[in-house]
């Protein structure tokens, strides 16, 4: 039924019997919000609006220097090499992508001149292709034209193996053919509902041919412009020291109109997250530091010094923790956690049920994330339209103990439960971080009072999140019974994020663990949810079938959602800067300003 | 002389080669990897790091490793940085003025207040001044720089607003303003280091000095009619030099190595920050390169040392 009133909505907006935003105030009135309601849109046969401009100064400079505080500074300025977001911003303050993510998750026009639609004839009605059209007059800092051959030359670049690429996987698997010196069609080898990876925001930046060609492949790392980027962006590079300084200047050459406001660009690299507050929020000698993980007490207390604030974005980063389905203790074929085993107390679904009660994510936001977390029932939180309304939670330790009195774990003598001889004992795992600890603590102390003996194990990050398969302590192996973690959201879409828990992508020993699905969960419900979604190119349903997905994870409670985490930056209290929960802190760097 | 220190050189190569193979194989066992990040971006998936891992040659057995590190090491590269790809030297050299003058003028901040004060104590030993002198030594070096550097920025910061919080590595201006705003901004870190050094050298100089000023030969000169000072200056601390110099030489190297927490706290874009940040995030070629040179400057201002000694005392001879 929904269905059908939407059609009927979009035919009202395709005739300008309704007006847009309208629309999309019926579409959040039913819970399916803007980012969505857009794409629904351009699907829908209607093409896609950007979102509303802000930007009010009238002409281009004058704003004098912007100081950016990062407190991990870029390491190297070539987007398809950044081995994390602060290469990615780095990058994007000299090179664009056709399009960036605004704060709304709608898609903001940048070296592309016009959002492809299915009117425009951009998009194929199948989803198999996608057409851009190029901005003309662009021009890259040294003065060449950018033309759709920079676009073709940027897939060959990163789909090439030896380029050693990190944006390979966006590109290895589509076909880009320039259609004329303005145009680029994307081919798809399958019907792709989300068609803006490849060339949209900072991590998919593009660089100029003239200046890569002969850097293709083997050769890549030789590149002299790896460290010194001609981009088509509104700064221009001056200087880069890993890891420690980037300098651009204005670009009076830039493509939009009015912009940048800025008239000299300086990123900051090093030292960490409650110093650069600092710096940005009480001294006032930054404008904008990224990143600020510190505790909401100290933000709250830096505030009153009165020069900055923090200012928060939402996502889809969800910090959870997941349930090993499989045995950890046990060794089959040299293999622990093997996919030959069963979790000894994880296969009573009330065991993993009271855990989700015992889970007091209330306590976590005051205590820990502040301003910065929102207490959440779902594993799947944004874009809004994917956004689950079905699932509730609750932390009762009463509900959980008689749960489990029920499925008959019984307290023994020590106050811990049991059943046929197991002792509900379980090792929870994280990466070493100050919140993440503490919320172990909290957890911990509900699960002691219900007969749980939870003990507890922190890995440093960095092995923790290693690719290193010869140690046994990567997440991937999940040598405990629940972990915790977040994998953020870097996409407006959930499809990369859902399709790691299909039953195909199980970690195991065979794969090297590199397969996604870490918590070993095997449904087949999920799986034929997760491929109708991939396949599905109406919106709606589409949103559906995944608001389905998290359905069943958290039916399933795979997963038990700690907290919605928000990005937290600090800025100058005069600095308007717009930040996107959906994309790097750079993305919208063309639109800050100072206000007077 | 010369043969002495040729061989010393001789000697030394030996030495360095087994540093190095115990810092490749302690660094090689360290867990993590430099695609840590990589692995939750759902972007990325697993192959694509794993084959980088293999194209970066982190999977080949350790002594293969070690094999091709030196012979390239021994061609004059140093490799290139896994985070940054850039070559390693190329690295190290950006970073080394900001060292040199940071950690540089601390140790000459701690020599000028360490000699001097240390002399003067030993002169007057128990006296009022030598108390004093103690009593802050003490305190100098119980303090960590980490909790000195944090109260810095807190009261000179902060509070009173004077200096800035953050290195910048590029100071706009020219001329005096430049030179000025420089060394505005160097003062806090050298302050912090350099008080920390001065603090423990004080009590170094002036045992130095209670050793020889007791001395006959002392005495003797003092019979002879000398003057305090003269006998103080081209008697005493030319002999207690000897274990300062020792002492000075062994610091040398940390000039160059940077000092990790300080550079850390300033953001001084040094030495100790990039092995730090480098350290975290995996990238051994670059940790690898840091700490042989480190290795190679200590085996160096030894030998320093040790022809220093023979200048500083003819009776001691170098064979």
């Amino acid at each position: 039924m929904l269905d059908k009133k939407l059609r009927a909505m979009i035919d009202k907006v395709a005739d300008g019997r309704m007006d847009r935003r309208a629309f999309i105030q019926r579409m959040a009135a039913v819970g399916l919000a803007a980012p969505l309601a857009n794409q629904i849109l351009a699907l829908g046969g209607v093409a896609m609006a950007e979102g509303p401009s802000t930007y009010k100064p009238t002409k281009r400079g004058g704003g004098g220097a912007l100081k950016l505080l990062w407190w991990q500074g870029p390491t190297l300025l070539n987007p398809h090499f950044a081995t994390g977001t602060k290469d990615q911003d780095g990058s994007r303050l000299f090179y664009e992508p056709l399009a960036c993510w605004d704060p709304d998750g709608n898609m903001k026009l940048v070296l592309a001149a016009e959002i492809p639609s299915i009117q425009n004839g951009g998009l194929a009605a199948d989803g198999k292709s996608v057409t851009w059209k190029l901005k003309p007059g662009v021009k890259w800092h040294d003065g060449k034209p950018f033309t759709a051959d920079d676009v073709v030359f940027n897939w060959e670049y990163a789909k090439d193996p030896a380029t050693s690429a990190l944006t390979i996987a966006t590109y290895r698997d589509i076909t880009v053919e320039k259609v004329d010196d303005l145009t680029v069609r994307i081919v798809f080898n399958k019907p792709t509902p989300f068609w803006a990876d490849a060339f949209v925001g900072a991590p998919n930046a593009i660089i100029p041919k003239h200046l890569f060609a002969d850097y293709k492949g083997a050769k890549s790392r030789e590149a002299p412009n790896n460290l010194s980027p001609v981009g088509t962006g509104p700064y221009k590079f001056i200087e880069f020291k890993p890891g420690d300084l980037v300098r651009g200047e204005l670009n009076p050459d830039y493509h939009m109109p009015n912009r940048p406001y800025f008239d000299t660009l300086e990123m900051k690299g090093g030292g960490d997250a409650v110093s650069a507050a600092r710096a940005v929020i009480q001294t006032g000698e930054y404008d904008f530091g990224y990143n600020i993980q510190v505790e909401d007490d100290v933000l709250l207390r830096l505030e009153k010094g009165g020069k900055g604030k923090a200012i928060y974005a939402v996502g889809g980063d969800t910090e959870f923790i997941a349930l090993n389905f499989t045995d950890p203790n046990v060794e089959v074929d040299g293999e622990r956690s093997s996919m030959k085993t069963k979790h000894p107390l994880f296969s009573d679904p009330a065991v993993r049920k009271a855990l989700s009660l015992l889970v007091d994510r209330e306590a976590v936001k005051k205590v820990i994330y502040g301003r910065a977390g929102r207490t959440t029932a779902n594993f799947l939180n944004g874009p809004e339209k994917f956004v689950s309304k079905n699932n509730t939670w609750e932390f009762s330790i009463e509900k959980a103990s008689k749960m489990l009195d029920d499925a008959g774990w019984k307290p023994s003598a020590d106050g811990i439960r049991e059943k046929d001889g197991k002792k509900l004992k379980l090792l929870y795992q994280t990466s070493i971080n100050g919140p993440r600890q503490k919320t172990q603590a909290i957890v911990k102390q509900a699960c002691q009072k219900a007969g749980i003996d939870v003990e507890l194990k922190s890995v440093v990050a960095s092995v923790f999140f290693s690719s290193d398969v010869g140690n046994p302590d990567i997440y991937p192996k999940f040598y405990a019974d629940m972990e915790m973690f977040q994998i953020p959201m870097t996409q407006p879409d959930p499809a990369q994020h859902m399709r790691r828990y299909i039953s195909a992508n199980v970690a195991t020993k065979e794969n090297k663990w590199q397969g996604q699905n870490y918590p070993r969960y095997v449904n087949k419900e999920y799986d034929a949810t997760i491929e109708a979604a991939e396949g599905e190119m109406d919106p709606i349903k589409r949103a559906a079938l995944y608001i389905k997905a998290n359905d069943i994870l958290i039916g399933d409670t795979v997963f038990i959602p700690v907290q919605h985490r928000l990005k937290v930056e600090a800025a100058a209290n005069n600095l308007v800067c717009i930040i996107s929960g959906w994309a790097n802190e750079t993305d919208n760097l063309f639109d800050w300003y100072r206000e007077a | 002389m010369s043969q002495y220190v040729l061989r010393r050189i001789l000697i030394a190569i030996p030495s360095l080669l087994g540093i190095s193979v115990v810092l490749f194989v302690v660094l090689a066992l360290a867990p993590g990897d430099p695609f840590s990040e990589l692995a939750t971006n759902p972007n990325v998936p697993a192959d694509v790091a794993a084959s980088l891992r293999a194209k970066f040659g982190l999977d080949d057995p350790i002594y293969l490793r070690y094999l091709h590190w030196i012979s390239a090491m021994a061609h004059g590269d140093w490799g290139f940085s896994f985070v940054s790809r850039m070559n390693v030297d190329q690295l190290i050299l950006q970073r080394l003025p900001a060292t040199l003058y940071v950690v540089g003028s601390a140790q000459i901040l701690a020599l000028l207040i360490a000699i001097p004060v240390g002399v003067f104590a030993a002169t007057k030993p128990y006296s009022l001044f030598d108390q004093i002198a103690n009593t802050l030594a003490f305190v100098g070096f119980s303090l960590p720089t980490f909790f000195t550097g944090i109260l810095f920025i807190l009261i000179f910061s902060v509070t009173l607003d004077w200096l800035p919080l953050v290195y910048t590595t590029d100071v706009k201006g020219t001329g005096i303003h430049w030179v000025l705003e420089m060394i505005r901004q160097a003062i806090m870190p050298v302050a912090v280091l350099g008080l920390f050094q001065a603090a423990s050298m004080t009590r170094f100089v002036r045992s130095a000095m209670l050793d020889v000023i007791r001395l006959d030969y002392v005495t003797t000169a003092r019979a002879k009619g000398l003057g305090q000072a003269k006998v103080i200056v081209k008697h005493v601390m030319r002999n207690a030099m000897i274990p300062v110099v020792t002492l000075i030489a062994l610091q040398m190297p940390a000039v160059f190595g940077g000092a990790i927490v300080t550079e850390q706290i300033f953001r001084i874009p040094g030495i100790g920050s990039l092995l730090i940040s480098s350290i975290l995030a995996n990238d051994t070629p670059v940790v690898m390169a840091v700490t042989f040179v480190f290795a190679c400057l200590v085996v160096l201002f030894n030998l320093i040392a040790d022809v220093l000694y023979g200048w500083l005392d003819p009776r001691i001879s170098l064979r």
